[in-house]
């Protein structure tokens, strides 16, 4: 009996439900209704630029906001004593282990015209904010939704980095300023790029949060495709085409990313 | 520099919580109203276990999360085997391949699969509901289960399978008695992992499912659209107590299984 058939359902399975679904948006977003080949869905997709440029704009936003945020946050739970940070990692992750709708919805009800927030700061004599239904609110909700997929890969590589590292650069006469990008930088790379695709890719492709925070005028490219396939302006020849540019402008990303993860990197 | 840390660490801590707690908070307020506390009820939550939909939503949730994971750990252990067995450059592609789903915005692999169910649609008697929305849960399950359990191969000696067979065992049984224990932690991590997913997932759902079948974060999806129903709050509430008990007790079982390891290596 060879072992590697056992591979055989599965490797079924991958075809039906991986590879042919995908091979179908590239037939779709290549043929017209009728089955006749054209480019006009994909030159369609140039129509929506402008969504295209915003979505790609505030996900890279949300990414920055939360690699700065997330950034300390690991390294001081990955400095913190062995019993301790097992407990702490449980509390920053646990509210990612609530459904996302619920966390984008608990925000909804923050940043409302007639919210807590707007409530409070009415009390004070300030406002009231148009918060909700903005773009600020859409970044928002995308940096509190990934903010752990940012301190999660952070995180589990900075806490293999030796304690006797950094106090090395600190006797051989380095700042706590150049210690920090000189030897913590450099060695969690490979944290920092899987943290920001982890984010990015979620955040560009979120049809939620934009909906649910930002209103009608600030649609995303997720907005866009799932109003081809399940909203009013069903077109999924469209839709497939624009999940195929999308496709595109993340597999540009990661490759980008992957040219700062240098595979031959040693970890300590 | 210490107590700086300390500060920063609440401060995030306060963002990811005040939001959770706002909720669970106006889950026992009077009023429908969202910003303004008026008086303790626990109506809401006698609503909620009155309503019918969200009741069979929880129950299909629940039993398409068992019925994804089982099979696709099923399905994905069995992969990892011959996978592991595979020469080099089928390995990449198979790998290549089931890192997909992953890597792809789950939007992209609901449409994906909602262009396949529909062909099928169109021209067998498959309909959108439970069938469809457990292939999809299946689909984007296994890749989880294959990753979990090939790094247990690697690092599992490879003469032990061809070992015990030298000392009489059937091909089947010293797989039984020596492959299996040796990535059974993979597995399980596979398990609870797709268990969780499914469970979790709404995008992907979304796309693939039919009116007959709703799961949780649907039904939550179409209530968060009538803006106000403190349902949702309840409903927010138990999830949160759910999720921290069982986070806790998982907890408690590492840190004993922790100490165990600690003090049975005893010196």
């Amino acid at each position: 009996m060879k072992l590697k058939y056992f591979s055989a359902p599965y490797l079924v399975w991958m075809v039906v439900f991986i590879l042919v679904p995908l091979v179908m948006i590239g037939y779709f977003a290549f043929t017209t209704d009728g089955g006749d080949f054209t480019i006009q869905n994909v030159s369609d997709v140039g129509q929506y630029a402008n969504i295209f440029v915003r979505s790609i704009w505030l996900s890279l936003i949300a990414t920055v906001i939360c690699l700065v945020i997330a950034y300390p946050v690991a390294f001081i739970l990955s400095r913190m004593d062995k019993h301790k940070q097992g407990t702490m990692l449980m509390i920053v992750m646990l509210p990612m282990w609530m459904n996302f709708l619920l966390r984008t919805y608990a925000w909804m009800t923050l940043l409302g015209n007639n919210g807590i927030i707007n409530n409070i700061l009415g009390a004070v004599g300030l406002g009231p904010f148009q918060m909700i239904n903005t773009s600020g609110a859409v970044v928002l909700g995308m940096v509190y939704n990934y903010l752990p997929f940012m301190i999660l890969p952070l995180y589990s590589v900075m806490v293999k980095i030796d304690k006797s590292l950094l106090e090395a650069a600190s006797d051989l006469g380095c700042s706590s300023a150049s210690t920090l990008f000189r030897v913590v930088v450099p060695l969690s790379m490979p944290g920092i790029t899987s943290g920001i695709t982890m984010v990015f890719v979620p955040a560009i492709s979120t049809f939620i949060i934009s909906r649910m925070l930002g209103g009608g005028s600030n649609l995303l490219i997720g907005d866009l495709i799932e109003m081809q396939f399940l909203g009013n302006a069903y077109n999924p020849h469209l839709g497939a085409a624009i999940s195929l540019v999308l496709m595109v402008i993340i597999l540009v990303i990661m490759t980008v990313m992957n040219q700062f993860d240098p595979d031959d990197q040693v970890l300590i | 520099m210490k107590k700086l840390g300390k500060i920063y660490l609440a401060l995030v801590l306060f963002f990811l919580y005040v939001p959770i707690f706002v909720l669970i908070v106006f889950s026992f307020n009077e009023t429908k109203s969202s910003s303004v506390f008026s008086g303790f009820t626990l109506d809401w939550y006698k609503r909620l276990f009155n309503n019918r939909i969200i009741i069979s939503s929880l129950v299909n949730t629940v039993i398409i999360a068992v019925a994804a994971s089982i099979i696709s750990t099923i399905l994905g252990t069995l992969a990892a085997i011959g996978i592991n067995s595979m020469k080099r450059v089928p390995k990449t592609v198979v790998m290549n391949v089931t890192n997909m789903p992953i890597i792809n915005p789950e939007i992209v692999t609901g449409v994906s699969l909602m262009l396949l169910f529909s062909f099928f649609a169109a021209r067998m008697t498959l309909e959108f509901g439970f069938v469809t929305l457990l292939i999809a849960h299946i689909t984007f399950d296994v890749p989880y289960v294959i990753l979990s359990v090939m790094p247990k191969f690697r690092q599992m000696d490879p003469h032990l399978y061809e070992a015990a067979q030298d000392l009489g065992c059937s091909p089947l049984k010293a797989f039984r008695k020596v492959v299996l224990p040796e990535i059974m932690p993979g597995v399980v991590s596979g398990f609870l992992m797709s268990f969780t997913y499914s469970l979790d997932d709404f995008v992907i759902s979304y796309f693939t499912t039919g009116s007959t079948s709703q799961t949780l974060p649907i039904t939550i999806y179409s209530m968060t659209r009538r803006k106000v129903s403190p349902e949702i709050n309840a409903l927010s509430t138990l999830i949160f107590l759910v999720v921290f008990i069982v986070l806790i007790v998982k907890n408690v079982i590492e840190s004993k299984a922790a100490r165990k390891r600690m003090s049975g290596g005893g010196f």
